[in-house]
This record gives structure tokens, C-alpha cells and sequence, in this order.
């Protein structure tokens, strides 16, 4: 039940998407922004832009090395393929990245790349494969694989930032907190993915996987087995945007 | 003052056709909108913003790159910068951290800046207040029937005063920095129905504990919670910030207390704005309803490593501890510490265990060394504290609840086992990975202080 409401206060911001012409009539021009003008919040079925994605051609990405906040082009990845890291339920915040590195700034590109650097530096001992090897800035890890309620502790945007940065590009977990879904959304840092069964127990650190967004499926190619994820909807293109604003520009809410 | 209870003209909230809940009737004037449901979407107008020292660099970072580097911010009245977290720490990058804040405040003219310059000693610095939460009560920035959207997570403790309180990221809040408004989605309210007398050896920390317990880590995620009954009718207001603060552990979006003479009393010597409290509607709709005899409720903790793993108090008599830890937005006000020294005044011996306690704000330093006791012929906290070998009361901040920069006082540095007033004990909370972190209230804290254990305060107060 959580899962599919985790969903869905991203959808209107995308169908915005669909009213486009009375948001052009209207350019937002900051600070004095009037946001209600493009206000046809009606909720679309979360499947309408997931065909559009299905329909488009598919490129693979080896890994994850691409410049924070940038805006992919037109045929920008929609499946992710390399190893995963697994981790249980309940990864809060600290263990994505313990307090003591909240000093560092994520919108300051120098510490966002040593925000990566600590990506999941905070899970116990008895992770003995780390997410990031000792004295490297990346994670050779471009999907993590969780359990149920992925996220949960504290607000700090931070914690998306640290995966993203470090080069992780999608999780996939049961379920996640309500913040660090919207936080994943709104930086456009990683795809908060939901899978439909527990495969955190059926997939191994370092089993090669490939995420096909379009068909929302993931296939764990060393065990030969195949997984339904749940659809990534209207938050889809906003991330591959890089985040709302970037998204926000490229759709012309805001002007560009 | 007396408090507006009028309902709004028809075209916000007036004539209720469709019953809403308290949070809904919230985001609906919020919204401008006469009517919304759960699941709605809907642009919410922000009544305040609250940031600190830890989001607050990176958020105006975005609102920087987004809005401009001359860009102006929506409204200097409405927005609240309070440095709280990383303060009394030689750490240059949370110094700088606090410095960009400054700046900002400087440049952007903010009304409410919490500065604090001389790290040595908190008390020089007479603007500095501390802990964000409590002191967003404390200075009336807290009002029944508004919004309040705060980069961290425990800022639905405001939902005490209730009002709709929630946290969110640094890209959220750029944009609110921006334009004032963000869009939200209306959450469907699960109501908890507290009735009974509360037995004076229980803490409103007991309840929350008993219903995260309840309905788990993720119980509430998405959903709001709304907290009745006469047994919540009868706490004071920090009391309630207590409830509401750890509903963000069941995953809830926000909680909410209805206002009522408690509260309308707490806010008459700190805020001259008018607010309007709304109310759930007889007929309003809500999700499920859990009811609670708090009167057979007994004293609670949370075991390692997860705020949902609930044990009673007396069931972890055998769990030796290193040391107990009283402070944090949760468990570092007044009434805490107040609680926390009737437990040493009843049992009139010293603490076995180092005992740390850090205030939450200068405001509640101050009454631990000037508010007496009841019961205990006239002392203060501080005196009673400081019979019983506790630290001495550090300087207010949030200190060592999430660990912080290594040097942060009473961080956990070695792999102990801690009983704290805290609200979180994922692994490495508090600093050291390998800790254990048992969460109670302050009248378990300071029993098990007494004692060297995890110690149900019945052993002392009866």
C-alpha cells in the first residue's frame, strides 16, 4: 500500500507537462513566481508516460559517470546495466551517510564529489564488501538493492546526493521513506525504483543486473532471474530532467 | 489574547460540505481551495520556512543557482534560520557552515536569524537559541492552523501546536525560498485515540514509543497522525512536541494535536499574530483509528537498532549500559529535565554511569538553573544534577543525537550501550557504528543512570 502511494506526489508535477501551453502563457519569472496559474492539477494514470518511455530506443550504460545535474539528451539512458549492491530493510539516512559528513555542502561541486565518496559508509561491519572501496571517490556498484522502508530517518537531501554521486543510478527497494523519495525526485540524483517482491533476498552483491526502465523489469543476469518493477511514472522523466528544476526548464514552466 | 475560532469565509473553509480532517482543513487554506481529499495535490502557500545549519547552506545553494545570485527571497518575515546542529565543534567546514548563513541572513535582510559568534560561551551570544524545534515554540513561531516546512525531519513537532508541520529536502526548500509555495499531497490521517489517566510514572515518550511500536517504522509513511483522547488533552505543550516529534519514526508525513487552552495559554506571551485553528469535522474520514487505555500502559523503550523495536522497561532490567544521554529536540526541554531530576529526588542517590545532559536551548539552560523542583524544597535542576554526579549541563545545541563532527560532546566515539531521551537508534546514530542505543524517556533515562541498567522508573517513584 505504501509502495503505490509512493508514487503518487510526484504525478501531477509531470502532467504539468501535458498543459503546456497555458504554463508558456504564463512564464515564471523569479522570485515573484506565480505557481497556481498552471494549476489543471488533475492526477493522470501513472502508465501514460511510461509508454512514451517504452517506445523510445533503448541505450545502454555500462556505469554511471555522468556530471551531477545535467540534462541528458533526447536519447539519454532509459536501461541500467552493471553490478548491485544489496543491502536489508530499514537503511536509514545515517547509514547512507553518517552525520559526521553532513559538513559538506551537495550543491558545492567539490564536496558533492566527496559526499559520493561516503555513500553508505554508515552500514555496520558486517557489510564486509563495501559500497566504495577504501580510497576511491565511486562505487563500482551502479544499482543498490534494498528491502522495505529504504530512506527513512532524516530529511537531509544529502543521502540521494551521497548515491548519486558516488555513481549509483537507480535503487530498487520494496518500499521507501516518504522524504527520501521526494528528495531522490526532486535532485533527479538516482531512480527510487520499487520492486514488486523482496529482491533483496534473492539477489547477491556483485551479481550483474540490468534495469530496463521502459519495461520495468529487472533482470539479474547471474542468476538468470527476471523481476517486475513497479512503474516509475510521471517522477520518471523529471529525473532523467535532472531533478524539477532542470525539468521545469526543459518544459518550459520556468523559464530556461 | 483570545484566539480567532472563526471559520474562515465560504470561499476557503467556511461551509464544509464534505468533512475534512484537521490536516486537510490545513492544506485546504493553505491552498485556497474550499474542499480537498487525500491524495489530492496541491500548491501549498508556506507560512514559515525553518532551516538550519546543516540544510541550510546546500538549500540556498539551490535557491542560488535557481532563482540567481541577485534573486531575493519570497518573504523576509517568513522564513527562520536557526544554527542548532554542528555549533560547538572546532570542525572548519561547520563553522564556514554557520558563516553561510550569516551572509545569507546578512544579504537577504531575514527577520529571524539565530546567530550565534562567540563559540566559547554560548551565553555571550544573547540571539542564539539552539535546538530548531524547541525553539521555534519557544520564540512563537509555532501557531494553530498554519503551515510550517523545515529542512529536517523532526520539524512535524510542530504539529503540536496544531498546525501542518513537515520536513523536506534542500531542493524543496530552494524553491520555497523562491516562491513561498510547494506542492504537496494531501495525507490520508490515521487517528490514535489516547484515553485514560496517565499514570505518573509515564512520559509522553511512553506513548509514542507505544504506538511506533504499534504500527512500525514505515507504519504511518505517506500519512498523517492525529493525536486525541483525554489523555492528550492532559499533556502540557512540550509534552505534545514530544508526541508529534517521532511520528516521522512511524514514517508519518505529520502530526497534530487540536488546540485548545493549552495551547491557546502557551502562545499568549509569544506570538501577537493572529491564527485560526481548524479543527476534524465530526464526520471526517480517517484512514483507521487505534485506541489506547494509557492508564495500563507501562514505561517503554526501543531496543537496537530500529525506534519500533519496543521492549517494556522492566523486560531489559539485565541490560547493563555505559552511560545515559538526556537532550536532543525530543528529549532535551524542560519538562524533560524536569522529569529527569524528580527521578533523582526521589531516590536521593548518584548516578552510576556518566550521565550526560545537553539543554535543548539557551531557554531551557536557564530554567535548569533557576526553576525549582516541585517537590524537592525549593533546588533547581542544575543543583539536583549536579548532587547526583551528572555532567554539568552543556551548551544547548543538538549534540551528540546524530553523532556529529567527532569532537561533538558526548558522541559516541567507542561502541557503548547508551539509554538516551533521544528519538532514533539506527546503527551509528549517535556516532560509533557498533553502539547500542536504547530509547526512553527521561524518567527511565534517569532511573537507569540510578542504577547502571535499563531501569523501569517505577523503582523509584513509587
Amino acid at each position: 500500500m505504501a509502495a503505490s502511494l509512493s508514487h503518487a506526489p510526484y504525478s501531477t508535477i509531470f502532467t504539468s507537462s501535458a498543459t503546456k501551453s497555458s504554463v508558456s502563457q504564463s512564464p515564471l519569472s523569479p522570485p515573484s513566481i506565480k505557481i497556481p496559474t498552471f494549476s489543471p492539477l488533475t492526477a493522470k494514470p501513472l502508465s501514460s508516460t511510461f509508454t512514451r518511455h517504452a517506445a523510445r530506443a533503448i541505450t545502454i550504460t555500462p556505469r554511471a559517470t555522468s556530471t551531477p545535474s545535467s540534462v541528458p539528451s533526447e536519447t539519454s539512458t532509459t536501461t541500467f546495466h552493471g553490478l548491485c549492491y544489496v543491502v536489508g530493510d530499514n537503511i536509514d539516512t545515517d547509514q547512507i551517510i553518517p552525520a559526521e559528513y553532513l559538513t559538506l555542502v551537495p550543491s558545492n561541486p567539490a564536496e558533492y564529489e566527496k559526499l559520493g565518496s561516503y555513500a553508505l559508509i554508515g552500514l555496520p561491519s558486517s557489510y564486509e564488501t563495501r559500497f566504495i572501496e577504501p580510497n576511491e571517490m565511486k562505487t563500482k556498484y551502479s544499482i543498490v538493492i534494498g528491502g522495505a522502508n529504504f530512506g527513512c530517518g532524516s530529511s537531509r537531501e544529502h543521502a540521494p546526493v551521497a548515491l548519486g554521486a558516488a555513481g549509483a543510478k537507480a535503487v530498487v527497494a520494496e518500499s521507501y521513506a516518504r522524504i527520501f523519495f521526494r528528495n531522490s525526485v526532486a535532485t533527479g540524483e538516482v531512480y527510487p525504483l520499487e520492486s514488486e517482491v523482496r529482491i533483496c533476498e534473492e539477489c547477491k552483491t556483485g551479481d550483474v543486473v540490468t534495469i530496463e526502465l521502459g519495461e520495468s523489469k529487472l533482470i539479474n543476469h547471474t542468476t538468470g532471474k527476471e523481476y517486475k518493477l513497479k512503474p516509475i511514472g510521471d517522477a520518471g522523466p523529471v529525473i532523467e530532467a535532472g531533478g524539477i528544476f532542470a525539468y521545469a526548464r526543459k518544459t518550459g514552466m520556468i523559464p530556461a | 489574547m483570545a484566539p480567532q475560532q472563526s471559520e474562515r469565509t465560504p470561499a476557503t473553509t467556511g461551509s464544509v460540505k464534505t468533512a475534512m480532517t484537521m490536516t486537510e482543513k490545513i492544506l485546504a487554506r493553505a491552498s485556497e481551495k474550499p474542499q480537498l481529499s487525500p491524495g489530492d495535490n496541491i500548491w501549498v502557500n508556506v507560512d514559515i520556512l525553518m532551516t538550519h545549519d546543516v540544510c541550510g547552506p546546500g538549500s540556498i545553494g539551490i535557491f542560488k543557482k535557481e532563482f540567481g545570485e541577485n534573486a531575493k527571497v519570497w518573504d523576509r518575515e517568513k522564513i527562520v534560520i536557526i544554527p542548532d546542529h554542528y555549533i560547538f565543534t572546532s570542525d572548519e567546514r561547520a563553522n564556514r557552515n554557520v558563516d553561510i548563513l550569516r551572509d545569507f541572513c546578512t544579504e537577504q535582510n531575514i527577520k529571524y536569524f539565530y546567530d550565534i559568534k562567540d563559540l566559547s560561551n554560548f551565553k555571550a551570544n544573547p540571539d542564539y537559541k539552539g535546538v530548531c524545534h524547541v525553539a521555534l515554540a519557544q520564540e512563537g513561531h509555532c501557531r494553530p492552523g498554519e503551515v510550517l516546512l523545515g529542512t529536517d525531519s523532526h520539524t512535524c513537532t510542530a504539529g503540536a501546536f496544531g498546525q501542518f508541520a513537515t520536513g523536506i529536502g534542500n531542493t524543496d526548500a530552494g524553491f520555497v525560498l523562491g516562491t513561498g509555495k510547494l506542492l504537496l499531497k494531501v495525507p490520508p490521517t490515521l487517528r490514535f485515540v489516547m484515553d485514560g489517566e496517565m499514570p505518573d510514572y509515564l512520559l509522553a515518550k511512553d506513548l509514542i514509543l507505544q504506538i511506533i511500536g504499534e504500527i512500525s517504522v514505515a507504519g504511518a509513511t505517506y500519512k498523517s497522525m492525529e493525536f486525541v483522547g483525554t489523555t492528550v488533552e492532559s499533556l502540557n505543550m512540550e509534552e505534545r512536541m514530544t508526541l508529534c516529534n517521532m511520528v516521522v519514526e512511524a514514517g508519518g508525513k505529520n502530526g497534530v494535536v487540536p488546540a485548545d487552552s493549552t495551547t491557546f495559554k502557551y502562545l499568549e506571551d509569544k506570538t501577537s499574530l493572529p491564527y485560526e485553528p481548524v479543527y476534524s469535522d465530526a464526520q471526517a474520514s480517517f484512514l483507521s483509528e487505534y485506541r489506547f487505555d494509557i492508564s495500563k500502559l507501562e514505561p517503554l523503550v526501543a531496543k537496537p537498532h530500529s525506534p519500533d523495536n519496543r521492549a517494556l522497561a522492566r523486560e531489559c532490567k539485565d541490560v547493563k549500559i555505559d552511560r545515559v544521554y538526556i537532550g536532543s529536540c525530543t528529549g532535551g526541554k524542560t519538562e524533560d529535565f524536569l522529569a529527569a531530576a524528580k527521578v533523582f529526588v526521589a531516590s536521593g542517590k548518584k548516578v552510576k554511569v556518566p550521565t550526560f545532559l545537553v539543554p535543548a536551548t539557551q531557554k531551557v539552560w536557564l530554567d535548569l538553573y533557576t526553576l525549582p523542583v516541585p517537590g524537592s524544597g525549593g533546588k533547581t535542576c542544575s543543583q539536583i544534577f549536579e548532587e547526583a554526579g551528572c555532567d554539568t549541563p552543556a551548551s544547548p545545541s543538538c549534540g551528540a543525537c546524530l553523532g556529529g563532527p567527532k569532537d561533538t560532546y558526548a558522541r559516541m566515539n567507542e561502541p557503548k550501550v547508551c539509554v538516551s531521551t533521544t528519538n532514533r537508534n539506527f546503527p551509528g546514530r549517535m556516532g560509533h557504528k557498533e553502539g547500542q542505543i536504547y530509547l526512553a524517556s527521561p524518567y527511565t533515562a534517569a532511573a537507569s543512570a540510578l542504577t547502571g541498567y535499563v531501569t523501569d522508573p517505577r523503582e523509584f517513584l513509587q
